[in-house]
């Protein structure tokens, strides 16, 4: 099946769902695609059932969370055609404004194909890789794995557990978890550097909704009584078929506890492995340390008919995903002759302003959780930087130092470093970290991983059942 | 392990998980019915049997690779429950079917 249509946009998050709502409106013919099998984005998940039937759920949430179902119901209720459980593994660019772009995807176990002329990457945010000794043990988890069971399935830890690293996401998961009647034994806060952030506090406090949300979560966490241990220097997990022990430095004094289930995160980044396979441009954002595709003001790529929205262009959260993806609309709206250009420019006032009024608080944030370098860039030799194909990241060291590996990518031919089914996303920041590290170079002279289609896994008989070139070494499992 | 919290409709799905019958609510996806059973390995690693589960739960780390009716390397954390379901552990590498 080959179905032709105005705009293609992968993801139905925030960013995603905005950009339908605005292109529907407009008379965009649109259709969106998503892996997961229902719409909302990492935010939203689970959203529908909960609202349905988990009333006590939707409070323990949170009003941010819950807010995300009038969202849904208005995607779902437009003349949008929703793919669910559509993942996409391959996109090819239109060759002229004439010719529509070629999307391939999977669905149900079968092979599709969309003819979009334009397309908007809304894939969203990944969290940051956390690689400590231990990290791969069963019962360790990101702090958005715990999250996510929690909305999608009502799932909650059990046992003594604790939650590890640092950024919003954790001490929100932390607080959902309180209100339910789940207490954590302990938060272990890695922020280590509060004077960074300082510089930007004063832009901070322009945005009350930011900084009220934060202080109300440590309020209601240090009511709770959940053990707060600050500026946390080591984690090392311990255990045989499942973590047992967590030991940790804090003010000097190391502390090894016993733990059923551990909860790690620092931070989300873009999930960019779709936009990378593109061959999009892409910058280093020092600030968020991590690349994001380049983009114009209104998501517009380095490659023609090609737009990016929401956090995979860079990390703007839930309401600056709801702006971007509005922004990518009015432009691809405009772009398609749907609205004029006064129009667009026009109907862009507000989102713009949104967008500005969140992104506001985005420097306070991301100088406040940065992670410390070694959290960025393992130290101890034995660290699992590769989980897939299980490369350390003492073995790393050795093949840049000994002149074997200067990039990622002799990382990957070398060593099979990033080659798994992840394809580099649970291993490349840190890859790129060490290289620049050992050689002294700053993080884009390094550069990233050549990330090539398909993203996601499709087998020889899924491909021959399409007209695309096959790559033999791409069905990479 | 995790366990189901308070205020959960009761209604059920029964899947097979690793031969043993479990009930799980519906919606659920393959990984978050392992997640509820077991707090030790979903797979083991081709290289070096290593003991791995669901990690990130949101589709790319691929952690959750399991075996959904006798078809192996599967995403555990993609694929929704449904009655009669068979997900079994999956040890070392499995060769895809072509
Ligand atoms: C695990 C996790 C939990 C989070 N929880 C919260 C929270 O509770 N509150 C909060 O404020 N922020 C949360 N965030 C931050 C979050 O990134 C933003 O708030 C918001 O969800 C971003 O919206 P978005 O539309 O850019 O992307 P997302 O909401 O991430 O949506 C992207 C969508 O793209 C889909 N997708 C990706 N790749 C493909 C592909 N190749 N094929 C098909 N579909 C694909 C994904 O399934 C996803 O649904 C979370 C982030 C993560 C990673
Ligand atoms: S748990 Fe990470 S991909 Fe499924």
């Amino acid at each position: 099946m080959n179905q032709a249509c105005d705009l293609a946009i992968i993801g139905a998050g925030p960013a995603g769902m905005a950009a339908a709502l605005t292109a529907a409106n407009r008379g965009v013919n649109v259709v969106v695609l998503d892996e997961q099998p229902e719409p909302g984005g990492q935010i939203y998940r689970g959203i529908e059932r909960v609202e349905r039937t988990r009333a006590r759920h939707l409070e323990w949430l949170g009003p941010d969370y819950a807010a995300g179902a009038n969202f849904v119901r208005a995607f779902r209720n437009a003349k949008i055609e929703y793919l669910d459980g559509a993942q996409v593994w391959q996109i090819e660019a239109p060759a002229n404004d004439a010719s529509p772009g070629r999307l391939f995807y999977k669905r149900n176990g079968a092979v599709g194909q969309l003819s979009p002329r334009r397309v908007l990457i809304a894939t969203g945010a990944m969290e940051r890789p956390m690689p400590i000794p231990g990290w791969t043990l069963p019962g360790v988890l990101t702090c958005g794995a715990g999250q996510t069971v929690f909305k999608a399935n009502g799932l909650a830890p059990q046992g003594r557990f604790v939650l590890a690293g640092c950024g919003p996401l954790l001490l929100l998961y932390a607080a959902q978890l309180v209100r339910a009647g789940v207490k954590p034994a302990a938060i272990l806060e890695t922020t280590f550097n509060h004077g960074a952030a300082l510089p930007h506090a004063w832009k901070f406090f322009t945005t009350p909704e930011y900084w009220r949300k934060g202080l109300a979560l440590l309020r209601e966490l240090k009511a709770a009584g959940v053990p707060l241990r600050k500026n946390v220097t080591q984690l090392v997990l311990h255990g045989d078929a499942r973590v047992r022990e967590i030991e940790y430095q804090c003010g000097g004094k190391t502390t090894r506890e016993p733990v059923d289930q551990v909860f790690l995160h620092q931070g989300v980044v873009p999930n960019g492995n779709l936009a990378w396979s593109m061959n999009l441009a892409h910058a280093w954002d020092d600030a968020q340390r991590s690349f994001r595709p380049r983009l114009d003001e209104w998501g517009r790529s380095s490659t023609p008919g090609i737009f990016v929205a929401g956090d995979a262009g860079g990390i703007v959260g839930a309401k600056g995903a709801h702006a971007t993806g509005r922004l990518a609309a009015l432009a691809i709206a405009a772009d398609l002759g749907k609205i004029t250009i006064e129009g667009r420019d026009q109907q862009a006032r507000t989102p713009r302003a949104e967008l500005a009024k969140h992104q506001a608080a985005r420097p306070f944030l991301d100088a406040l959780y940065r992670p410390a370098p070694h959290w960025l860039a393992p130290q101890e030799a034995d660290t699992m930087v590769c989980r897939c194909e299980e490369i350390r990241a003492g073995e790393i060291r050795r093949l840049v130092t000994e002149q074997l590996c200067p990039g990622p990518n002799q990382m990957k031919s070398f060593a099979r470093c990033g080659m798994g089914p992840c394809q580099g996303r649970l291993c490349g920041l840190t890859v790129v970290e060490l290289i620049a590290q050992c050689r002294g170079v700053p993080v884009p002279e390094v550069g990233y991983y050549r990330i090539r289609p398909p993203v996601k896994p499709v087998t020889m008989g899924d491909l021959a059942t399409l007209d695309v070139p096959v790559r033999p070494d791409a069905v990479g499992l | 392990m995790f366990k189901l919290l308070p205020d959960t409709p009761s209604e059920r799905v029964t899947v097979l998980v690793d031969d043993v019958t479990v009930q799980v609510p519906p919606g659920y996806t393959a990984a978050a019915a392992m997640l509820m059973n077991t707090d030790e390995a979903t797979r083991t690693t081709a290289t070096s049997n290593q003991p791995r589960a669901p990690y990130c739960m949101m589709g790319v780390c691929f952690e959750c690779l399991m075996e959904i009716n006798g078809v192996p390397n599967q995403q555990g954390c993609l694929v929704i429950v449904s009655e009669g379901m068979r997900i079994n552990r999956q040890q070392g590498k499995r060769e895809i079917n072509v």
